[in-house]
């Protein structure tokens, strides 16, 4: 958060993106978070304490671990993982959540809600609301609720209530849209705690500036490890938050490529995919104005992937800045890709990561696979995968009484 | 001016105030749309607001929402809408605005938004997604198709904040009853009518209210201080009930819906 941003401005523009689409009851609220926000950054006390929190409650700076078995398979450049799974509540929502949790209570409000595609937000949510003693409610699409319901039972452990969204596509574009709707109404006393740079301004704000301690401590370990910086990083994109706060801290560092994976789905057919900056259309989606997938009538498109957290129609705008200013190359993994990339993971580094992440994991692997022995690879290890086990043995057929080798 | 000011203009000249039933374009068919919109001009409406449907309404209630996930499914696109107004508001003797997300309005381009709306009969806009700030091109696009740009102010929206509304608008204040989403509401706020003259001190802006509005007591609460009062998901609650297929549930709803404006216009009438 030292950073000083060049982007966005004070109308929450990067370049063309971004910007406030949304009612009017949401504007007052929405220019307090702003305020409070610029008083907290020149705040060292507040900084103190989120630092504080970062190194004792999450266990930071998170490694940066040279995953040698899985570079060897590979055959090419060295693949270094940034381990955010190892974060409490296993990934790397946290860092986020406790930001604006503390925003929260300076703001003097006294309830949460957030939404939640994968759960991991929500669980972090929860987990910060919990350590704050903040009451929390967790939007959630009904198909996630299924598809990820380990964590669904750790919210209510913690104490959130969730509410099952039945409305659209029952994911998390439709838990976006129900939280913004109850926020609509409780604005008065009641902070949303959105989870992804996306969304109307400050949140592409400061959600990338919580999530950016990612890349300052992989540019401090990276001197540290082998005196450089790495040839490439490679982050998975949904809404796009440890993408942004991982590529964040490189942008001025011109010589090193970084790469964003979005969801590739089943094809590159419409609706079979996740892939707004790849294939989509810039446009207003969710209070900002973004590559989104929208048919010819401004009508949000339904999107598909095999990853709840990834499975989201729009992209933060300062994704949509980077890709036309053409610092970050944005390219998509298929579901099936994904897996292997997760199978790869596990068997040659003992390391079960989010299906999300996976998509990561999967292009990182043929990045270095063309790449130089002495060049470097950084994968945003976004999250661990522990509540995508079920979903995937149940894609696999090997969930039920069959038995799966255990 | 566009034909929202010549309204008020009239109506102020009578003494009177606006009825603005809205209703969804589409639910349950754009034929009975069309139906629903002569129908209650004929009851006293003075004005129609439209609603476009769009897939992700955030500032609307359950009712709305499910109106617009319904008309969405069956396939309806803009174009089929504003054909349906091209060849209803010729013979409504009452303006209509379109209530539309700013998502659709830039997909298909603002310049060709309101040329389309315009050349459908539309006399004014109201686009819920797009504060004043964001909103400086297409205010200078609707005025120069003498197209209204109708803008909302909330009970939470600060002072300063109010001025800069009222400058950007044109037709009239839309002034929103609650904090919160649209949808009937038993009671309003006790502070509203009082909010209202706040308002009409630092505006000559005719000001509409809605959001929860939904009953005779409601509108003869607030028809001595607003120039117009919407009334939108009680109405769109009642046409839900008519069927997609079959035309006399239709026209059971229709009726209904008639003798239910004809509730709200006594009561009206009566002020």
């Amino acid at each position: 958060m030292q950073d000083s941003p060049t982007v966005p401005n004070a109308a929450g523009r990067f370049g063309d993106f971004g910007g406030r689409y949304v009612p009017e009851t949401l504007n007052p609220a929405l220019d307090q978070l702003a305020n409070e926000y610029a008083q907290a950054r020149e705040d060292l006390g507040f900084h103190d304490h989120l630092n504080d929190l970062l190194q004792h409650y999450v266990g930071r700076p998170s490694p940066l671990y040279h995953a040698k078995r899985l570079s060897a398979e590979c055959g090419g450049a060295q693949i270094f993982l940034k381990r955010e799974d190892l974060n409490h509540t296993g990934a790397h929502k946290i860092n986020n959540t406790l930001g604006q949790a503390l925003l929260t209570q300076r703001m003097g409000k006294t309830r949460v809600i957030a939404e939640t595609g994968a759960g991991q937000h929500g669980v972090a949510t929860a987990t910060a609301c919990a350590h704050f003693g903040l009451p929390c409610v967790v939007y959630m699409g009904e198909e996630d609720i299924r598809r990820q319901a380990p964590n669904v039972y750790s919210m209510k452990l913690l104490g959130a209530e969730v509410r099952s969204v039945t409305s659209g596509s029952r994911t998390l574009r439709d838990a976006i849209n129900e939280a913004m709707r109850d926020w609509m109404a409780s604005v008065k006393d009641t902070h949303y705690i959105l989870g992804s740079v996306v969304g109307p301004h400050p949140f592409p704000m400061i959600v990338r500036d919580f999530q950016s301690v990612i890349g300052r401590e992989t540019i401090e370990q990276s001197n540290r490890q082998f005196q450089a910086l790495p040839d490439v990083v490679v982050a998975c994109v949904g809404g796009g938050s440890n993408a942004a706060g991982m590529f964040y801290p490189f942008i001025e560092s011109s010589d090193v490529e970084l790469i964003g994976v979005e969801a590739g789905g089943r094809s590159d057919q419409s609706g079979d995919h996740a892939s707004p900056l790849t294939y989509g259309k810039p446009g207003v989606l969710h209070g900002s104005y973004s590559y989104v997938m929208q048919d010819e009538d401004g009508q949000t498109c339904d999107v598909h992937s095999i990853s709840a957290g990834l499975d989201y129609p729009g992209v933060g705008p300062e994704h949509s800045y980077w890709k036309a200013t053409e610092r970050v190359r944005y390219d998509c993994c298929r579901d099936q890709d994904a897996l292997q990339g997760f199978d790869a993971l596990a068997k040659t580094e003992g390391i079960l990561a989010a299906i999300e992440t996976s998509h990561a994991v999967w292009v990182a692997m043929q990045i270095a696979k063309e790449r130089p022995k002495e060049q470097r690879v950084v994968v945003c290890l976004s999250g661990r995968g522990d509540k995508d086990t079920a979903e995937i043995a149940r894609l696999r057929g090997e969930d039920g009484s069959s038995g799966n080798g255990t | 001016m566009s034909a929202v000011d010549d309204l008020f203009a009239q109506l102020k000249a009578r003494g009177e105030k606006a009825f603005i039933p809205f209703i969804t374009a589409g639910d349950p068919s754009l034929e009975t749309t069309s139906r629903v919109l002569r129908s209650l001009v004929s009851q006293g409406a003075h004005m129609c607001e439209v609603g476009i449907p769009y897939s992700d309404p955030i500032a609307d209630g359950p009712v709305i929402q499910a109106s617009y996930t319904r008309v969405l499914k069956d396939g309806i696109r803009l174009e089929q809408i504003l054909q349906m107004l091209r060849e209803t508001t010729p013979s409504l003797k009452a303006p209509v605005l379109t209530m539309v997300s700013h998502a659709i309005v830039y997909r298909r381009g603002m310049v060709d938004y309101v040329e389309a709306a315009k050349e459908a009969g539309v006399a004014g806009l109201i686009v819920p997604d797009l504060p004043v700030e964001e909103s400086g091109e297409l205010q200078t696009i609707c005025r120069s198709a003498d197209m209204s740009l109708i803008q909302l102010i909330t009970p939470n929206t600060p002072p300063a904040r109010t001025e800069q509304i009222i400058a950007a608008t044109s037709g009239f204040i839309y002034y929103v009853s609650v904090v919160g989403i649209t949808g009937e509401r038993q009671s309003l706020p006790d502070e509203l009518v009082k909010n209202v003259e706040l308002l009409r001190a630092k505006t000559s802006l005719p000001i509409c209210i809605g959001f929860g509005i939904s009953t005779p007591e409601h509108i003869r609460m607030l028809a001595p201080v607003a120039d117009g009062m919407i009334v939108g998901s009680a109405i769109v609650k009642r046409l839900s009930k008519a069927s997609r297929s079959d035309s006399q549930d239709d026209s059971k709803a229709l009726e209904e819906v008639e003798a239910y404006a004809k509730t709200l216009t006594s009561a009206l009438a009566s002020c």
